[in-house]
């Protein structure tokens, strides 16, 4: 294992963006310069984590552990599992992807957009890597800011509104988790005389069943849950997404997102079993709601962006759903899902800001035709479109055929309910996708399109690659995180029969 | 016969640190009648070198304690750590005022040595172990104060904003005073250590009760707690910026540090009682100074709501007791200082046609024009908020822990959403310098060496103790150890 390699992969960004503080202003094109190499160099020290990582061993790897504020009980202490060295590498990838696609959409305060999009990676891959509650909690809530910056400065016209319900119900969620860490920190130090934030110390701790476990886990699933988002706590999601500016988009659905569902199996699974399984019916049914209600809601968007934002809740309930089954493959279909949606959402929205970029608009109506004119981009967004509705061969189908698989095996009512998102998906996305590319080209303005440039190609490949990728082989990213998984649900089995046997 | 009359010693050790405080003050009165007539600033510098020489007679004497006056005064740790908090407030104020009183044309040799009696009656009254002193001492602290507020002759919010102050101060005061006959009356001392060793105070005698109850309304007006918090949102407007900050933090701490230490040590019999009833004034405190405030269009009207929501979440650490709770305030005072002077500050330094800029429009479009100083203040706002690595997120984390440790979840619930509650209205501030144009005359900054000194120092410590707070959480845990024997 390389010491210090993960804390340079997190915190690489961060330098960046402080070195960048330094340049000035008017030199745009540096920073944009500046901005796309850190986060390549980034993706790049985070390439030997994905290489190195013993895939059939559960527990965390590249840890690092130092001394930070001992009298709490609060260590810097990070370190990656199979689920998070898929997130953490997400993050690393779409990160320049996102520079990449705002290299001319964002002309105004350059400087500024870089500085905060290499905060928020650090912010974003801090959460990831936090094995420390207190850490976690401080990258949590460091990364809303940059967050609300980027849809607040480099948004739409209606963005200081979309910035402000952001902030104000992400923070209202993790105000809870607040007191519910403060709670679940002092129950440990009384029961076992060790007041740490640590996260697996704490985990194998047995929490007894009742009423305090029950609004423990309730306080930290009401922040996932926001953050997810689940039925019903999406109303944030479309707002944030189609003000936000492509690249935030792109980071939002790919990353952001994925926080909340990554905080489900990190936290509350191992933390609180006895209440997941109790809550576990409700958001199973929670999720197939916000399967079916994203899908539909959708298939009537007049808009591009928001017919993708309504998808992305539909797409996060298969999420969810994987990973309340509580089983196997449910899990490790929500798991593969996650990185799936973060690819192929993350891909269509870079192709509606290309088509934005030129056109400025982004209504379906506005559209038609464009095969004729931009086959290249057409045929992109083909494939983009064919994985988020869950073709098989391409990686939207592992994701979802895995846990729907987990879900029969649970409630097998719900799961049939379920499989209809998956239909509706290919009546939304198809339906979408032969207003605007098929038919005669009927407005004027769409003949002097131009087609995918070099840069565009350049961003949309990797995607590419990697959704074909996992649509062949998938077994390339699952072996990365079954044996994690396996002992993750072992471990809230056995904590809840203890717990029952009491 | 009649009794033989024992004189204390006099022992000025244990005053030193205030001592200086007030030479420097007689010194600049005097100064003031000596040329050059035309310019203060050098009068500033003085009465800065008397703060700063105090700040480290303060440091050097930390570890010891001294005892003056039959107990009258203690020089302890506890009253070193807020003699470090007060001198640090007022030395920035001091920096800022500098240029700021040359702009807007109040400068005079009686301000500098208004601010350093109103310190030097800070510092006694951190000190004080005699309700008599905490009379004394408030009193030098409030009148230097009600002069300073009304500094701006000619500003009729100013004259106001000291008179409100000055009537519903002396009201209060009266109340504090009465409390203090009661406790005196049912104990037989003013001493807090002869107090807290009275029957009728380890009994909670209704006598005690109701003199703690009138001393609640005292303190209560000098933090500013509901319902005794009506006159901060006038005061804190109209008063010169410098001094509001001054207010919003040095009297605070001051009132804190001898509410803590009155409750703690003389009264630690009625603690049932007064923990109850602070446990209500948090909880109304917080929530109102918050909602209030996202009503707000004036800066300073809104973090003076702002200041009142603090006092609320600080009463929380008394509510949990222990060296926990108060050690959390301790800590909670000092990020609070270096946040909220930071903030006042920077106000104090943008203006707008010719007038100060107090409006939140007033800072539309301010990150274009002015980045540094924009992306300064914001980052004292988000510190406000409580979001981390900056200091703010620590303080806050320290307190509701303490309130959690002892058991009072419901308290902190309250607390957290009231903390999201006040994201709206600092962030709103932010969405004016970053998400909007300018309309019409742009905002102008006054180019301050002394004014972005302060800044700096302010910025430094909020991203230190953010980052590096366990060195002085121990300070705080230290300092609060002397109260609880």
């Amino acid at each position: 294992m390389m010491p210090g390699l993960l804390s340079a992969v997190t915190f690489l960004p961060a330098v960046g963006a402080l070195a960048l503080v330094l340049v000035p202003r008017r030199l745009a094109s540096v920073h944009r310069a500046a901005g796309l190499l850190v986060t390549l160099v980034t993706f790049a020290l985070s390439v030997p984590l994905w290489t190195r990582f013993d895939g059939d061993s559960a527990d965390f790897q590249f840890e690092e552990v130092a001394r930070w504020l001992p009298t709490l009980g609060v260590s810097y202490h990070i370190g990656v599992d199979g689920i998070s060295l898929l997130l953490v590498l997400l993050t690393t990838l779409l990160t320049p992807l996102a520079l990449g696609s705002a290299w001319h959409a964002i002309e105004d305060r350059t400087k500024e957009f870089v500085i905060t999009v290499l905060l928020l990676e650090t912010g974003m891959l801090g959460v990831f890597v936090s094995l420390d509650l207190f850490l976690f909690f401080v990258f949590w809530e460091a990364m809303l800011i940059p967050m609300y910056l980027i849809i607040g400065v480099w948004g739409g016209s209606n963005r200081v509104y979309a910035a402000v319900k952001f902030v104000l119900y992400t923070m209202v969620g993790s105000a809870l988790m607040l007191v519910a860490i403060l709670a679940l920190y002092y129950r440990h130090g009384g029961a076992t005389g060790i007041y740490t934030f640590d996260l697996p110390t704490l985990a194998r701790f047995v929490l007894p069943p009742g009423m305090a476990q029950d609004l423990m886990f309730l306080a930290f699933a009401l922040a996932f849950a926001i953050k997810v988002p689940l039925f019903p706590f999406h109303t944030w999601l479309p707002d944030a997404h189609v003000e936000a500016p492509t690249a935030g988009s792109v980071i939002l659905a790919g990353v952001l997102l994925k926080m909340g569902t990554y905080g489900f199996l990190r936290f509350c699974l191992p933390l609180f079993p006895d209440a997941t399984y109790d809550f576990a019916p409700w958001i199973f049914a929670l999720a197939v709601i916000g399967i079916v209600y994203g899908a539909l809601v959708s298939t009537v968007q007049p808009d591009l962006k928001k017919l993708v934002a309504y998808s992305s809740v539909s797409h996060l309930g298969f999420v969810m759903l994987g990973i309340f089954t509580l089983n196997q493959q449910g899990v490790v279909g929500g798991v593969i899902q996650m990185i799936n949606h973060g690819l192929s959402t993350g891909a269509l929205f870079l192709l509606v800001g290309m088509i934005y970029e030129r056109r400025h608009t982004r209504l379906i109506a506005d559209f038609g035709g464009l095969w004729a004119v931009i086959p290249a981009f057409s045929a992109v967004f083909l494939v983009v479109s064919l994985s988020s509705l869950g073709l098989p061969g391409l990686n939207g189908f592992v994701g979802e055929f895995l846990v729907l698989v987990g879900a029969f095996q649970v409630n097998p009512w719900l799961a049939a309910l379920a499989t209809t998102g998956i239909i509706f998906a290919a009546v939304y996305l198809l339906w979408m996708y032969q207003r605007v590319i098929f038919g005669e080209v009927t407005h004027e303005e769409n003949r002097g399109l131009t087609d995918l440039s070099l840069r565009e190609w350049a961003v949309l490949l990797p995607l590419l690659v990697l959704i074909v990728w996992i649509g062949v082989y998938p077994s390339a990213f699952t072996g990365k995180t079954e044996a994690t998984i396996s002992a993750l649900i072992a471990q809230v089995q056995s904590k809840a029969s203890v717990a029952l046997l009491r | 016969m009649s009794p033989e009359i024992v004189f204390p010693g006099v022992a000025i050790g244990g005053l030193l640190p205030a001592l200086i405080v007030l030479a420097a003050a007689g010194l600049v009165l005097l100064l003031d009648l000596a040329p050059p007539r035309d310019t203060k600033t050098h009068l500033g510098g003085i009465a800065l070198a008397g703060i700063v020489a105090a700040l480290l007679v303060a440091v050097t004497r930390w570890g010891t304690e001294q005892r003056a006056f039959r107990d009258m005064v203690l020089l302890d740790n506890y009253a070193l750590f807020f003699d470090l908090v007060i001198c640090y407030a007022a030395a920035l104020v001091l920096m800022l005022s500098m240029d700021y009183l040359g702009r807007t044309g109040g400068e005079s040799g009686e301000y500098y040595s208004l601010v350093l009696f109103a310190t030097a009656g800070m510092m006694l009254m951190v000190s004080a172990g005699d309700l008599i002193v905490v009379f004394l001492s408030l009193e030098l602290m409030s009148l230097s104060l009600y002069v300073l507020s009304g500094l701006f002759k000619t500003r009729l919010a100013s004259g106001e904003a000291s008179l409100k102050y000055f009537l519903l101060g002396a009201f209060a005061s009266s109340f504090l005073l009465y409390g203090i006959a009661l406790i005196y009356g049912a104990t037989g001392s003013t001493s807090l250590d002869r107090i807290a060793a009275s029957p009728a105070a380890k009994n909670a005698d209704p006598l005690v009760l109701a003199g703690l109850g009138l001393m609640l309304v005292g303190f209560g007006f000098k933090i500013s707690a509901v319902p005794f918090h009506m006159w901060a949102p006038d005061v804190y407007q109209g008063a010169p910026t410098t001094i509001t900050s001054f207010i919003a933090t040095g009297s605070k701490a001051a009132a804190f540090a001898a509410l803590i230490r009155v409750l703690v040590v003389a009264l630690r019999g009625a603690q049932a009682d007064w923990s109850a009833l602070l446990w209500g004034i948090a909880a109304v405190t917080m929530t109102l100074g918050n909602v209030v405030a996202l009503a707000q269009s004036n800066l300073k009207r809104m973090l003076a709501y702002s200041s009142i929501a603090h006092g609320g979440y600080m009463l929380m650490g008394l509510v949990a007791g222990g060296a926990p709770g108060a050690g959390a305030i301790l800590f909670y005072l000092l990020a609070y200082t270096f946040t909220t002077v930071g903030a006042f500050g920077a106000i104090g330094l943008c203006a707008r046609a010719g007038e100060e800029a107090v409006e939140v429009v007033d800072y539309a479009g301010m990150a274009r024009r002015h980045p540094v100083l924009a992306a300064t203040l914001a980052l004292f706002l988000l510190s406000l908020v409580g979001i981390p690595p900056l200091a703010g997120f620590v303080a806050k984390f320290y307190l509701f822990g303490s309130a959690v440790r002892a058991g009072y979840l419901w308290l902190t619930v309250i607390a957290v959403l009231n903390s999201a509650i006040a994201a709206y209205y600092y962030l709103r501030v932010i969405v004016y310098m970053y998400m909007r144009e300018p309309e019409g005359e742009g905002l102008s900054v006054a180019s301050s060496l002394a004014g972005g000194l302060a800044l700096s120092i302010a910025l430094i410590g909020l991203v230190l103790l953010g980052l590096m707070p366990a060195p002085f959480a121990d300070l705080a845990q230290a300092a609060v150890a002397p109260l609880l024997r």
